[in-house]
This record gives structure tokens, C-alpha cells and sequence, in this order.
């Protein structure tokens, strides 16, 4: 695909997405991770951090871009976006994690996409943070992510208002994102 | 957690609630309306300002500190957005630099050296350096409040620029009030506020910015 049709496309969904769309919002993301797998990869390889370290960090980059992604102008082409997030998200992690880095300037929707592989494993950095966070939140957390189950399901199981388990989601997101900083930050 | 495991979850919060531009518009109009307030309720406007707003030196007062206000405003707009070019809204900042250089030129032609000094030290330096501070408060708060939102590459940085644009909104606002006209008091009080406001953003930035 060309660049400059990938790229509407993805500021297509993503338009979408920020107006509650979460099916374009889903296509979005999938579209996306396997160009920032290969990135991470790369680097990885380079500082000769195992492949599964890498997936670490494409779940952090993943994690900022959907906390940032108010920060992106809708009128504005998303690939300078998106490239710059994960750019800085990628020397911020790897940094964290003992490896210093020279990250050169690239652009996620010209990278190749790396082969699904290391998804099948269990990531242990989320889930090692899941941990810390408190009940109906690692609950909504648990319901959504592992058993699939949508907004409107877990709210029925937790006899929660659908409003307050979206809150509930989003601060648990913010907070694993102030995990992931505070976490890795301690060995430094 | 697997990667679409997370997607998944990411995929269910999809709404985005505070989009960036308009939480620093916000920022931006309360903390003007809050400042102005303050300014209004407390020392008020300077009584005589209608009919000595034609002399030079006050139109430059206002002048400068809006074009600083403005300029540093646009900077801290763009900082928070990613992949957004920042080198021609930074070179703008030196606006401002320029008009207060050139009203100091002048003012050194037109009055005396003798009367340099007692120009310079003014007749309300202290509460210049007390207001413009107070005054920035609400401004620097909200602007910390919106970049939250923001993914700025050097959050010091970032904070600098908010604390800049809170210190050249005071100045504008405190300039209305201010008795002291001649840019050399400008120049020297003004300037110490503003960068004290500055660092004190950029050491917020530097810790409540970081994302």
C-alpha cells in the first residue's frame, strides 16, 4: 500500500476513533502494532535485548498512544504524529530498562511490519502491573482484556452503570501508564 | 497481558474526552478572566491610564507585553503536539526581544544618562515583582492543567514556554496598572518577573509533564 493512502486510511479510523468509534479505533491499533513491532525489534536486536523485551515495549508505546492521541490535530496528517510519539515512547522505554539508545528519526508508516511471533506469549510487564491496581478497576481491566468481554457486559457483571466502568477504564489506563513510568524508573 | 489482549482493551475507552487545543483555550481564557479579576478586585487600573495612553512609553508597556503574551501563547499551543513544527514560532519569541531593545535604544536617546538610574529603579519595582508573579498564577496553573494532555518532547521545556506565556499575560495585564513607564523599568523588572515565572514552569514541567 502506498504511504500516503496508508496513511489517510489510518487518520481516517483514527477520526473516527476519537469521536467513540471503537471498531475504527480497533483497526487502528492492529494496523499499527505490527509497524511498531518491527521498530522495537529492531532496536532490540541492535542493543541485544531478547524479542520478548520488545513486545514490552510496544505494549508502552501502544499505551501512550492512546493516552496522547487528544494531542493529534484531526486536521493535521497523522504519520509526523504518530512517528513522533513513538519515537520518543521508544527511547523513553528502552531507557528505562538500563539501554541506552541513539533512536534515529523513522517513520512508523514506512516501516515494514515485523511477523506476528512473540504475541502469542503472555507479556509479564503488564501483567505484573495489572496487579497493583485496585479493585473495580484490575477487575474491568481483567473482564475486557482477557475474557473479551465488551463495556456494557462487564458493567452488567459488576452491576456498575456503563458510565462508570468506561471511568473506571480509562483512569486504570492512565494509571498503568504512571506504572510503567514509576516502576522502571526505581533501577535507575 | 498479549499485545491484542491490550488492543482490545485500549480498543473499549476509544472516546476521547479532553482533545488538546481546547482544553489550552480554556486554560488560556481562564486564566486571563481569573487574573484579570484579581488585577480588577485588588490595585485596579491605573486612573489616569485613557488619558495618558497616547504617550509612547505606556502604548510600548502594552505593546510589548501583548506581543510577548501572543507569542508565547502560540508556542505553548504547538509544544504539546507532536510532530508539529515548532522552529518558526520559536524565532517569533524573538518579537518581542526586538521592540524591547529598540524602546531601550530610544529611551537611552531621549533621556539623559543621569536620569538612567532613576528611571531604571522606578517608584514600585517590589510590587512589580510581586504582582507579576501573583498574577501569572492562574494561567501557569491552567497551562500545566491542558499540557497534561500534550506529549511535549522536553517537558522542562514545555514548561518553560507555559510559564513564559503566564509571565508575559500577567505582565499585560499588570501593565495596566503600572505607574512606571519607561522601558528601562520594563526592561529590567519585567524581564526579572517573567524569567522567574519561566524557571518556575520549567521545573514544574520538568516532573509534572513527563508522559
Amino acid at each position: 500500500m502506498r504511504h500516503s493512502t496508508r496513511e489517510e486510511e489510518w487518520a481516517e479510523w483514527m477520526r473516527d476513533a476519537l469521536k467513540g468509534d471503537t471498531l475504527a479505533y480497533h483497526r487502528f491499533l492492529a494496523a499499527v502494532t505490527p509497524h511498531l513491532r518491527a521498530m522495537a525489534r529492531r532496536r532490540c536486536d541492535q542493543l541485544g535485548a531478547p524479542a520478548s523485551e520488545a513486545e514490552d515495549v510496544v505494549q508502552e508505546v501502544l499505551l501512550a498512544v492512546h493516552l496522547k492521541r487528544g494531542s493529534w490535530d484531526p486536521s493535521r496528517p497523522i504519520g509526523p504524529w504518530l512517528s513522533a510519539i513513538v519515537r520518543n515512547k521508544l527511547i523513553d522505554s528502552l531507557r528505562r530498562r538500563g539501554r541506552h539508545v541513539n533512536v534515529p528519526v523513522e517513520d512508523v508508516i514506512d516501516t515494514l511490519e515485523a511477523e506476528e511471533q512473540t504475541d502469542a506469549m503472555d507479556r509479564l510487564d503488564a501483567d505484573h502491573l495489572l496487579e497493583r491496581l485496585k479493585d473495580p478497576q484490575r477487575d474491568i481491566v481483567r473482564s475486557i482484556s482477557l475474557q473479551g468481554a465488551g463495556v456494557r457486559e462487564t458493567a452488567e457483571r459488576l452491576k456498575m452503570t456503563e458510565g462508570a466502568v468506561r471511568v473506571a477504564l480509562h483512569r486504570a489506563l492512565k494509571s498503568l501508564a504512571a506504572l510503567y513510568r514509576s516502576e522502571t524508573r526505581e533501577d535507575e | 497481558m498479549k499485545t491484542n489482549d491490550l488492543i482490545n482493551l485500549l480498543a473499549q475507552d476509544a472516546p476521547v474526552r479532553t482533545r488538546l487545543g481546547r482544553v489550552l483555550a480554556l486554560a488560556l481564557v481562564a486564566g486571563v478572566v481569573l487574573s484579570g479579576g484579581i488585577l480588577l478586585s485588588t490595585i485596579g487600573i491605573r486612573h489616569d491610564m485613557w488619558s495618558i495612553f497616547e504617550t509612547a512609553r505606556v502604548l510600548f508597556k502594552i505593546g510589548f507585553t501583548l506581543v510577548l503574551a501572543v507569542t508565547a501563547c502560540i508556542v505553548v499551543f504547538r509544544i504539546g503536539r507532536p510532530g508539529v513544527a515548532m522552529k518558526a514560532s520559536v524565532a517569533a519569541l524573538l518579537l518581542p526581544l526586538a521592540l524591547l531593545i529598540a524602546a531601550v535604544t530610544a529611551e537611552m536617546n531621549v533621556i539623559p544618562s543621569a536620569a538612567w538610574e532613576t528611571s531604571l529603579v522606578g517608584n514600585n519595582a517590589r510590587f512589580c515583582l510581586m504582582f507579576i508573579p501573583l498574577l501569572s498564577l492562574a494561567p501557569l496553573a491552567g497551562f500545566m492543567l491542558a499540557l497534561r494532555n500534550g506529549a511535549p518532547k522536553r517537558p522542562s521545556l514545555a514548561g518553560a514556554a507555559a510559564g513564559l506565556a503566564a509571565g508575559g499575560i500577567a505582565a499585560a495585564l499588570y501593565a495596566w496598572h503600572c505607574p512606571d513607564d519607561s522601558p528601562l523599568f520594563v526592561a529590567t523588572w519585567y524581564t526579572i518577573a517573567i524569567a522567574a515565572v519561566t524557571a518556575i514552569g520549567s521545573l514544574i514541567g520538568r516532573r509534572y509533564l513527563r508522559w
